[in-house]
């Protein structure tokens, strides 16, 4: 049912389009290198959060940028759940995903019932998530500073134990194209539900909702549930893909900024544009570093060249020229073009 | 913990907190007219470090002295900046501003971390480590002393500024009301293009006393953007006075929180603050009231 809905915008054009490209990446494990089935990886779960991302700012006009907050404490949950007290992620994801929800709520009804809106709501959501990495950094029981890890032995990375969420990286490329598919097509059935509608109103214009009838603070509060229940999802896999937590490299405002990314520049508000963020972004990063590594290796730049920061570099001119040329984002401009979708920008 | 330890931690604090204002009026200029959230705060700030850094290593120029040469570098840069690249964006939504400025901020840190490599560098000049004993038992560093009084100088010339000069009227009347600045035939472009120069002038001085201070390298900026944005929120975005007053704030809790709980929990300290201004009061301790 939901399937069936979700292709309804498409055109003839986008469906043959979507079936190609499904066909690419579930065909994908059989013909490429296990390099690029881990940069696949990376840029589906970064397809999951930015539509998790998306969720807030595109349909309900809510600025996160403490979306790592989310993602980094139901991961952690489920980490120690796994590498304490031997909880597999299929029961732990439960926990794991209720306390991002309630972080979300906390954040939304603090926010909200004082109506802290725009960049104010933005900055509150960066205080929560930098408040929670000074805190990990402190909690010894999940290792502060010197990190979490879950322990890996040498069979885990052969077979296949979804329930534990140990095995070959195959399995955790297949189960983040299932999560990324699910959240997607969740997503739309969301958008084009009485809830999204009531989303898009809110985001167009507040009072005027409210005018209506709208209970403001309570369909904001439903938009802030979704997003942080997806992230907290995302973690779990991240925390299992992963297998070792840092409160850095988990809660840094960086990982917030790099949730953000994919959706702009895909295409806020858009379904697809989330995901074609992340296809456009990870490989453009990965492809410059083995770009850089490969004028090195034949010689073109000098080898002892110190080039650290030319990839982030050159990756920031991109993402400015985006902005600056292509300020809707590439989805919809690109759906235009070749005539994908039915309804534009969707 | 006795009275003379409170009394130092604190005076250094108060120091500290004076460059930290310095800083912020920056952020808070800029957003108090154009209206633009300055994600590259810190990165335009540790701009100014390294360049006082070039000029110390290659002139031997006291920090100090780099001041009025790091300001006037960095109004030239943010003018362009706004005139080019960022007024092109003053009509999209916050987002993509954000976005743009984020992207700036990280070809800065990347940009220098080719430049002068990720390893902290400090420098070391003839009074580093000297002090001022004032009695017996308070003992104020120089670096500091000196980072302050500049601080507190720089920011009363502005304040001056923007007070009673013609240009720093029209400015604030361009943030007053932007089409009424229009319509009495104020240039509005040209105002704005040199508010974020003289906000990037601000960060090009903090930045060279800050270098008294602390070591620079390029990882430092984030953070510090974060800081001016808590100190900007607490003493009210786009009030000045709101600026320096959140900097000593935020200082004086940071040096209380480092000997009171930890050193690394001083910044958890100036998050849960800032949300309880957020709070409690969202147009900040100076600010005038929220629409």
């Amino acid at each position: 049912m939901m399937g069936v809905n979700f292709l309804a915008d498409l055109t003839i054009k986008g469906k043959a389009g979507l079936l190609l490209i499904l066909a690419i990446l579930i065909s994908l494990p059989f013909w490429s290198s296990s390099y690029i089935i881990s940069v696949a990886t990376i840029t589906l779960y970064l397809a999951i959060l930015g539509q998790s991302w998306n969720l807030m700012l595109g349909f309900a006009g809510l600025l996160s940028l403490g979306h790592a907050l989310f993602v980094g404490i139901s991961a952690y949950l489920a980490a120690y759940g796994f590498s304490v007290l031997g909880l597999p992620p299929v029961i732990s994801v439960f926990p794991a995903v209720l306390l991002a929800i309630l972080m979300g709520m906390l954040i939304g009804y603090l926010g909200f019932r004082f109506s802290i809106g725009g960049v104010y709501f933005a900055l509150l959501t960066i205080a929560f998530a930098e408040l929670v990495r000074i805190s990990v950094d402190h909690l010894g029981f999940i290792g502060g500073t010197e990190g979490l890890f879950l322990p890996v032995s040498e069979g885990d990375r052969k077979g296949v134990d979804l329930i534990n969420l140990r095995g070959h990286p195959f399995m955790f490329y297949y189960l983040a194209m299932v999560l990324a598919f699910l959240t997607l097509a969740g997503c739309r059935t969301l958008l084009k539900s009485k809830l999204g509608y009531y989303w898009q109103a809110i985001r167009d214009d507040q009072d005027a909702a409210q005018a209506l009838g709208i209970n403001v603070f309570r369909y904001k509060m439903y938009a802030v549930i979704y997003s942080s229940g997806i992230a907290g999802v995302a973690g779990v896999f991240y925390a299992f893909y992963q297998n070792s937590l840092f409160p850095e490299s988990v809660f840094g405002i960086e990982r917030s900024i790099e949730v953000t990314l994919g959706p702009i520049v895909g295409g806020v508000g858009s379904l697809f544009g989330p995901v074609l963020g992340a296809f456009i972004l990870t490989p453009l990063g990965e492809g410059l570093t083995e770009l850089i590594d490969f004028l090195k290796n034949s010689g073109i730049i000098d080898p002892k060249l110190k080039l650290n920061g030319l990839k982030l570099l050159i990756w920031g001119l991109v993402v400015s020229l985006i902005v600056l040329f292509k300020p809707r984002g590439i989805w919809p401009w690109l759906s235009d073009k070749l005539g994908f979708c039915r309804t534009e920008g969707d | 913990m006795d009275f003379w330890t409170l009394a130092n931690a604190l005076a250094t604090g108060l120091l500290t907190g004076l460059v930290y204002g310095l800083s912020a009026l920056g952020l808070s200029v800029i957003f108090g007219v154009i209206r633009i959230v300055n994600f590259a705060h810190g990165e335009i700030m540790v701009m100014g470090m390294f360049f006082a850094l070039v000029m110390f290593r290659w002139l031997g120029l006291d920090p100090m002295l780099s001041v009025p040469l790091a300001a006037a570098i960095l109004f030239v840069f943010g003018y362009a900046l706004q005139s080019t690249v960022i007024s092109r964006v003053a009509h999209l939504p916050d987002h993509m501003q954000f976005l743009l400025l984020a992207a700036i901020a990280v070809m800065i840190v990347n940009g220098s971390l080719l430049i002068f490599g990720p390893d902290p560098q400090a420098i070391n000049i003839s009074y580093s480590f000297d002090s001022f004993d004032i009695g017996e038992n308070l003992i104020i560093d120089k670096t500091r002393a000196y980072a302050a009084i500049a601080a507190v100088a720089i920011s009363g010339l502005l304040l001056g500024f923007f007070k009673y000069s013609r240009t720093g009227k029209a400015i604030r009347a361009c943030a007053d009301n932007y089409l009424g600045a229009q319509v009495v035939g104020l240039k509005v472009d040209h105002l704005y293009a040199l508010t974020f120069g003289i906000g990037a002038a601000c960060l090009g001085a903090a930045g060279c006393v800050l270098l008294l201070l602390i070591e620079v390298h390029p990882y430092l900026a984030p953070g510090y953007t974060l800081l001016a944005f808590v100190i900007v929120i607490i003493g009210g975005l786009g009030s000045m006075t709101g600026a320096l007053v959140g900097g000593i704030l935020i200082g004086m809790s940071e040096a209380l929180a480092a000997i009171v709980l930890q050193p690394s929990m001083k910044s958890a300290f100036s998050f849960g603050l800032l949300i309880l201004v957020l709070l409690l009061r969202p147009q900040g301790l100076m600010g005038k009231s929220v629409k």
